[in-house]
């Protein structure tokens, strides 16, 4: 296959960047889309020139370090597929495919297609977590989680924090992420006792990041590589609401809980 | 030098509370006082830093991605070990130790396989605890399924993303630590060396890996817990960043490094198509629970694999191995997946494949079922191959995944030099000459969370805190280093790209060093390695300066360690004159071509320590000595 790739070129956050047009010869259907880049990557240190920096890593679907928008789309046009995991065979000889990085107000371009999410690992350092202790914990056994509850909260944890749920959104919400997570740890009895302290951290730190809100446009949904559901993003309203009247009586310094 | 393991003395299950009883303790209040860096922040890395953090120590955390939730631990997919015995199918501690000293083909030693397995029951409590979704039954109770070389069910899963769960618990524990300002984290830098003063580890010296600068950090300790070198074969199932750099580099400063030509060859991946391909994926070994692996009987079958009548088909590890069948462990299957497809009874193009069908287990369980149990496994095939493998076999072929090998350790896990501690993958000791499924995450997790608290406590106890400072001559001379080899690697403006020179050495290391070595093809691979590093450094070509993000340069680097660290693995492969676990020599096999292991004259640990750029290494020894287990030949028949 013979493509024509338009690549946004950012040289650091300073920068303006631009669009490049860059051919891509001799494409397998086989390849992946970043072993694609890979390709034309070779082809340009060859020729001397800089290749386009992009993250990547497992290759395998799982890491959530790649980052590219495919033709206007996160990941690229594939249901449930991150960039890796795109082959070439899903585009057809002659193409042309526009690559972009994340484009959203909480993720900088550090270069190219390459952008800076640490407002995520900020998001979680904020509260998205059990706070238990190493060690002397009971028997796993001892707290029993039914099969549903479980099945849950491992529907929202397969979240792998790759942030094309913020690329999509109009509003640059970080609200299916957050969602998944406050989602995850709601649903089992050990991450209960501070949910409502969670949820409320966890939405502060969204807000200071500079994420927008959820108005309902699925589209978080739509590019998910994992699947995650925007019905968690209800679940994180109904958590928050829940934790408003008990967060506001421990700050008025009263004792008690909702 | 001799090679003390600092196992304790007494009954096995005594060694480790009796070691805890005479380690050393930090008294909170001066626990604050000593820092510690740790490089990585996989299941190791991530478990260590949030634990040492929790404990009140400083602690600095570096990954070369852009979030520590990112460490290819997040990859394993099939599950965890624990002796929980849930199920009271005959499991206990012993039985996991056993199990994991046979898997690991007698190359083990007992006292760290036995504190493992102990451990594994507080790793299960451990990540419950922390809202781990492990699989559960619909009384709930935690689920159990089974893996290779096991004949009880004691892995704990949560799907197939067992990794990811886990190390997302980890980065959880991280990131708590992170906000409560004990764990400071760099993403996004890279360690390119390891400072000693006084021959102690004393810091490290990195490259912010988006500004390019070059800077140092001091502590009282450090941690490696920088994974596996599989991707020395360049192709592999391990992550694209995963590389040797800092286990090289700090062997190149005294640490010895152990067992290096153990790798394990995976039985279940997905096979080679064509050059393009940058990795291989690996699909779950819970895969064989169900799955029945194959290839027609009588050579290449050009019949659609559905006309191939039952009686036509070899099941060949049923057959082989009656005892543990498709569930025979990892390098066994391996070798024997390769030798059908050397018989040209392969199937896939190239014939380097065989089948893995679910056909039977679909029609005994349901579609669903298995879609409940492999889901999305068998969506993340139908993406790489475009074929469904509810409807046909899916086709697998063995590469290199996990790493044996690693820097070697003592019990405490300290290895040769003082203060430079290595944990997970990246040391040796707990896995013998091949690693059983689901007990990668179990060693990372048991040594991050559970071992090291207790045993770098018993080092700085000894230490007075605060000594160490970047502004020392030690530190200034590193970074000068660092610089050369970054300057020296881009003043080369060669014609070929570092992955031209990855790719050249991987098929070296594949075909000469991979999964059948003879002294012949070990000669010859020490004979091309050199010569390729030699063009290596005349003939790479890297674009961009060094001040900048520049990933050409990362991987070069990497390259050049990798063209080194090769050398070794090939010296340690041709030195170990038997067959065990992962490393297969063809000079000495049985006449039914099973491993011939020699317990009389390789019953140790090779230890290899550096002696310069020009030198050869030294071979240093650490005799395994088993008290509580008989050395039996290793069948699965």
């Amino acid at each position: 296959m013979d493509l024509t790739l338009f690549v946004w070129r950012q040289k650091g956050p300073a920068d303006k960047g631009r669009l490049e047009e860059l051919p891509a010869a001799g494409i397998s259907p086989d390849m992946s889309f970043l072993e694609m880049l890979d390709l034309v990557n070779e082809e340009l240190i060859r020729k001397g020139k800089e290749p386009i920096a992009f993250d990547h890593d497992c290759r395998e679907g799982i890491c959530g370090m790649c980052s590219q928008v495919i033709n206007g789309i996160p990941h690229g046009p594939q249901k449930k597929t991150t960039v890796c995991q795109l082959h070439m065979r899903n585009f057809r000889d002659g193409d042309t495919i526009y690559i972009e990085p994340w484009k959203a107000r909480a993720f900088p371009v550090i270069k190219d297609l390459i952008v800076d999410r640490s407002s995520l690992d900020r998001i979680i350092q904020s509260g998205g977590y059990v706070s238990v202790h190493t060690g002397g914990v009971p028997d796993a056994n001892t707290v029993l989680i039914s099969k549903e509850e479980a099945d849950t909260a491992m529907d929202a944890a397969e979240c792998i924090g790759c942030g094309a749920c913020v690329a999509a959104c109009p509003n640059g919400s970080a609200m299916l992420f957050t969602g998944a997570k406050v989602s995850h740890l709601a649903a089992l009895p050990q991450g209960r006792i501070e949910a409502a302290r969670r949820v409320c951290m966890m939405t502060a730190a969204m807000l200071k990041e500079g994420f927008g809100n959820c108005s309902n446009h699925y589209e978080c949904e739509a590019v998910c590589p994992k699947g995650i559901k925007a019905k968690f993003i209800a679940t994180l309203n109904r958590e928050y609401i829940k934790a408003i009247p008990g967060e506001l009586i421990k700050v008025r310094g009263k004792s008690g809980s909702d | 030098m001799i090679l003390d393991g600092k196992c304790p003395t007494g009954p096995l299950a005594e060694k480790w509370d009796k070691r805890r009883q005479d380690l050393k303790l930090v008294n909170p209040a001066n626990k604050r006082k000593y820092k510690i860096l740790v490089v990585g922040t996989g299941l190791a890395g991530a478990s260590a830093a949030a634990t040492l953090g929790e404990l009140g120590y400083q602690v600095e955390a570096f990954c070369f991605q852009d979030s520590p939730r990112r460490g290819h631990s997040i990859a394993a997919q099939g599950g965890i070990n624990a002796a929980k015995n849930y199920p009271s199918d005959g499991d206990s501690i012993f039985r996991l130790f056993y199990d994991t000293i046979k898997g690991g083909d007698f190359r083990s030693r007992e006292a760290n396989v036995y504190r493992l397995a102990t451990l594994s029951n507080n790793i299960i409590d451990q990540c419950v605890a922390q809202g781990v979704p492990l699989a559960r039954d619909y009384a709930g109770y935690l689920d159990n399924r089974s893996f290779g070389g096991a004949q009880v069910s004691r892995t704990f899963y949560a799907r197939g993303q067992t990794g990811q769960q886990l190390l997302l618990g980890a980065y959880a524990a991280l990131s708590r630590q992170v906000k409560a300002g004990t764990v400071r984290l760099f993403p996004r830098t890279e360690m390119l060396d390891l400072v000693l003063i006084n021959n102690e580890a004393k810091g490290i010296t990195i490259r912010d890996l988006v500004t390019g600068k070059i800077s140092s950090h001091a502590a009282d300790a450090v941690c490696l817990c920088t994974g596996g070198y599989a991707n020395v074969f360049y192709l592999s199932t391990n992550a694209m960043g995963s590389n040797v750099t800092a286990a090289y580099r700090a062997y190149k400063k005294g640490a010895l490094f152990a067992n290096p030509c153990f790798t394990q060859i995976h039985p279940t991946c997905i096979p080679v198509t064509g050059d393009h391909q940058s990795k291989l994926t690996l699909m779950s070994e819970s895969l064989r629970n169900d799955g029945r692996v194959w290839v027609p009987k009588t050579g290449a079958d050009a019949r659609h694999l559905k006309d191939i009548p039952e009686e036509e088909r070899d099941y060949f590890l049923e057959r082989k191995y009656p005892g543990f069948g498709n569930l025979a462990p990892r390098d066994i299957a391996s070798r024997a997946a390769k030798e059908v497809c050397d018989e040209g009874r392969g199937v896939g193009p190239g014939g380097r494949g065989v089948y893995l069908d679910f056909s039977n287990a679909i029609g005994r369980l349901g579609r669903e079922k298995i879609a409940e149990r492999y889901g999305n496994l068998f969506e993340m095939y139908e993406k790489i191959t475009a074929e469904n493998a509810y409807e046909q076999p899916m086709r697998i072929y063995p590469a290199p995944h996990y790493t044996m090998g690693g820097l070697w350790v003592d019990y405490n896990l300290q290895s040769t030099i003082p203060g430079l501690f290595v944990l997970g993958e990246a040391n040796f000791s707990d896995h013998g000459a091949n690693r059983l499924g689901a007990s990668a995450l179990m060693q990372g997790l048991a040594d991050g969370y559970f071992i090291i608290p207790s045993t770098i406590a018993d080092y700085l106890a000894r230490t007075v805190p605060g000594q160490a400072s970047a502004e020392q001559p030690e530190f200034q001379k590193s970074q000068e280093q660092v610089e050369t080899m970054a300057q020296k690697l881009l003043s080369i403006k060669g014609k070929k790209t570092a992955n031209d020179f990855h790719r050249d050495l991987g098929r070296i290391m594949w075909e000469n060093v991979g999964m059948a070595r003879s002294r012949e093809s070990l000669n010859r691979a020490l004979k091309l390695i050199p010569e390729l590093r030699a063009e290596f450094w005349e003939n790479v070509r890297i674009p961009g300066s060094r001040s900048e993000l520049n990933q050409e340069l990362e991987k070069a680097g990497r390259v050049a360690d990798f063209l080194d660290f090769a050398e070794l693995m090939a010296l340690d492969a041709l030195h170990r004159e038997e067959s065990c676990g992962g490393h297969f020599r063809i000079e000495h096999q049985m006449p039914d071509g099973e491993a011939r292991r020699d317990d009389d004259h390789f019953s140790y640990a090779a230890a290899w320590e550096f002696k310069g750029p020009d030198s050869n290494p030294e071979l240093h020894k650490e005799p395994l000595v088993f008290e509580n287990i008989q050395l039996a030949t290793r069948s699965y028949k």
